[in-house]
């Protein structure tokens, strides 16, 4: 060990946090280890571990007699999905997903392109706040909101009376499958209270997507002999989709898997998240409830590789 | 007057305000049907806003800019018969190369076959046959350039834009890239309007150029002519490097108080006794400053009179040491009389 000689060259009097500094600073793959570590500590150990052993456990089943779980494979779980009763569940909460998604990215899609081509930086800065701010309260505090507002004696059925339009309201809650006696307790209920909540989560991709296509293409197209709408089929939406699926994915994974909203809004009928709840807690079937648990998984990922086939990530 | 049939573009009285700032102040231009015509000048100048309007990007605050003899103010860009190169090539990148020529065929809904078959053409004539595949991504600089360059030619426009297209690039490629520019402009015989603030570009290709300066055009010519006849003492330090000489000693040195310009490399530097002939003016210098730039050296006299002046030498025969070794030696500075242009007061010459 020799000490550092004043006169070598190298500055004299180096701190500690100097020193640490040039030690990490020359070895680039100890900062690599730092910096990720510990995500992907988080990641390996708690999200896709537990991923695993879902993925482990739907494989399992349940001893109907004694009520313990058999710890050997089998197929019995995913078999049993495929009953009618069953099936009508995973077939109501993807229909009430797809609904969803395609709902928000309409209401989106303009919010965004308004935010993304039009807004001065002022106002951009307001709009961002408006689209985020009921992300600041309680999601569940906006669910129960929406039933006060929904419900039969509520501020929308009040002023749907007074506009006269009351005998349409009924029409459409006596339609079978998406009605309910009133709007807080019906399939349109939970659609409105879905599509308002995870509106956000399709605004913000979009709007970043939006962002990232240059003025000069558009005045290109233009200048090409585009109309406006041509112009947006060619080449704002194209490059728009990428977005929309990244939203889509949370509004379609989000709605696949809450159990709150068709608790509080629902009518009888399950959906995938309620019965999870209720398999894995009442009924103590695990095996059971991590096969459903799979099906949304298996969905998304369906899901991404269409999008994929179809181009959506091209622009990337 | 030309004749109105061979006017390709032209701007009536044309000014774009934005709030207060006049980026364009009544500009009146006529640019000829076939020529390539350059609008130089620094940035802010007002020569892209001109640009922007004639594809309709932008539109003026007052005035009329006709297309081959039709008001286009008010028009849409789908709706004028111009094409634009982009300063940023503006390659739609979710399209092959091929697509992206294709583009302006596409909207029009050319028939698939002919579509191809163009394309193809097209992609000869930017010597980019066989890319046709693949992604903008997947190209150098120069070749996005071509690409961008065949796809605004491919709807046979009757007048191409372009936006400072080459500035992007590196020294070696520009330069391979106007020639080739020119050469592409004289084959399709359309007219060029190009955007440039490199001056060197603008002589290099232009057949015309204007001069643009706070919104306002300073001079309108050939590029010979603009060099060697500045009309003004803006234009003459824009295009090219000038010497500006006024007041007491322009008086010294012409016998007359008129501000002139004369060119660094009309000047020559001799030995104190050499005697001018009556042609030429003669001054009275020191070498201040040197500067080898190995094709030639540039000189900073100053004269005893006071002020200084740039000259540039060719390098015929001195080496750099000899070069250099004049540093702060006295000298004498003789350049021809006719050397000099008298600027910013009609360009009169002095009795």
């Amino acid at each position: 060990m020799s000490t550092i000689d004043a006169s070598a060259g190298g500055r004299r009097d180096r701190s500690i946090a100097s020193r640490l500094s040039t030690y990490i600073y020359l070895r680039p793959s100890l900062l690599l280890l730092l910096l990720l570590g510990p995500p992907l500590i988080w990641m390996v150990v708690v999200y896709l571990g537990s991923l695993a052993t879902l993925l482990v456990n739907s494989f399992y089943s349940l001893d109907d007699f004694t009520g313990l779980i058999v710890r050997q494979f089998t197929l019995r779980s995913y078999a049993e999905l495929f009953t009618p009763s069953n099936l009508d569940i995973v077939l109501r909460t993807v229909g009430m997903a797809a609904a969803v998604t395609l709902a928000d990215a309409i209401l989106a899609f303009p919010l965004a392109y308004f935010i993304a081509r039009y807004a001065s930086p002022r106002s951009k800065g307001w709009l961002y706040l408006a689209v985020l701010l009921p992300l600041w309260s309680s999601y569940l505090v906006r669910v129960y909101a929406w039933k006060l507002i929904l419900a039969k004696e509520g501020i929308l059925s009040w002023t749907i009376a007074h506009t006269g339009l009351s005998q349409a309201l009924q029409l459409l809650l006596n339609l079978p499958a998406i009605g309910g006696p009133s709007l807080s307790l019906s399939p349109i209920g939970m659609f409105i209270v879905f599509t308002y909540v995870w509106l956000p989560y399709m605004v913000i991709p979009i709007q970043a997507a939006l962002e990232r296509v240059p003025k000069s293409l558009l005045e290109a197209s233009s200048d090409l002999g585009a109309r406006p709408g041509e112009t947006f089929r060619h080449v704002t939406l194209p490059l728009a989709i990428p977005g929309v699926v990244a939203g889509s994915i949370f509004t379609f994974s989000l709605t696949l898997g809450d159990f709150i909203v068709p608790a509080s809004l629902g009518n009888s009928s399950y959906f995938i998240g309620q019965a999870v709840l209720s398999h894995q807690g009442t009924s103590g079937n695990l095996p059971f409830a991590a096969a459903l648990t799979v099906v949304p998984i298996v969905i998304m990922i369906i899901y991404l590789m269409v999008a994929r086939r179809l181009g959506a990530f091209d622009a990337l | 007057m030309t004749d109105p049939l061979q006017i390709a573009v032209r701007f009536e009285q044309v000014s774009r305000h934005f709030g207060d700032i006049k980026a364009v102040d009544e500009v009146s231009l006529d640019l000829l049907d076939g020529e390539f015509f350059t609008l130089l000048g620094p940035s802010g100048s007002g020569k892209t806003t001109c640009l922007r309007m004639i594809a309709g990007f932008d539109r003026p605050t007052s005035g009329r800019i006709l297309l081959h003899g039709v008001d286009v103010s008010n028009l849409p860009p789908y709706e004028r018969d111009v094409n634009t190169v982009f300063q940023d090539y503006a390659l739609f990148p979710h399209m092959t190369v091929g697509e992206n020529v294709a583009y302006g065929l596409m909207i029009k809904k050319t028939p698939k076959a002919e579509r191809e078959r163009r394309v193809d053409e097209m992609l000869e004539l930017v010597r980019l046959s066989g890319m046709a595949g693949r992604k903008p991504s997947q190209l150098s600089g120069g070749q996005r350039q071509r690409v961008a360059l065949a796809r605004a030619l491919i709807n046979h426009p009757r007048v191409l834009l372009l936006d400072e297209p080459l500035g992007a690039l590196d020294l070696k490629l520009r330069q391979q890239m106007q020639l080739e520019l020119k050469a592409i402009q004289q084959r399709v015989g359309i007219t060029f309007i190009y955007v440039t603030h490199d001056q060197e570009e603008a002589l290099t290709m232009s057949d015309r150029l204007a001069v643009f300066n706070l919104g306002k055009i300073e001079q309108v010519g050939a590029p010979a002519d603009v060099y060697e006849n500045p009309t003004s003492s803006f234009v003459a330090s824009f295009v090219g490097v000038t010497n500006l000489v006024s007041g007491e000693t322009a008086q010294a040195i012409t016998g007359s108080p008129l501000t002139f310009s004369v060119r660094p490399e009309k000047i020559r530097i001799v030995p104190r006794d050499t005697l001018p002939t009556p042609d030429e003016y003669a001054v009275d210098a020191c070498v201040r400053d040197v500067v080898y730039l190995g094709l030639y050296t540039r000189y900073m006299m100053s004269l005893d009179l006071g002020g200084e002046l740039i000259v540039i030498q060719q390098n015929l025969n001195t080496t750099r040491s000899e070069a250099l070794s004049v540093r702060d030696q006295p000298a004498r500075l003789i350049w021809l009389k006719n050397a000099n242009r008298y600027l910013d007061e009609g360009g009169e010459e002095p009795v």
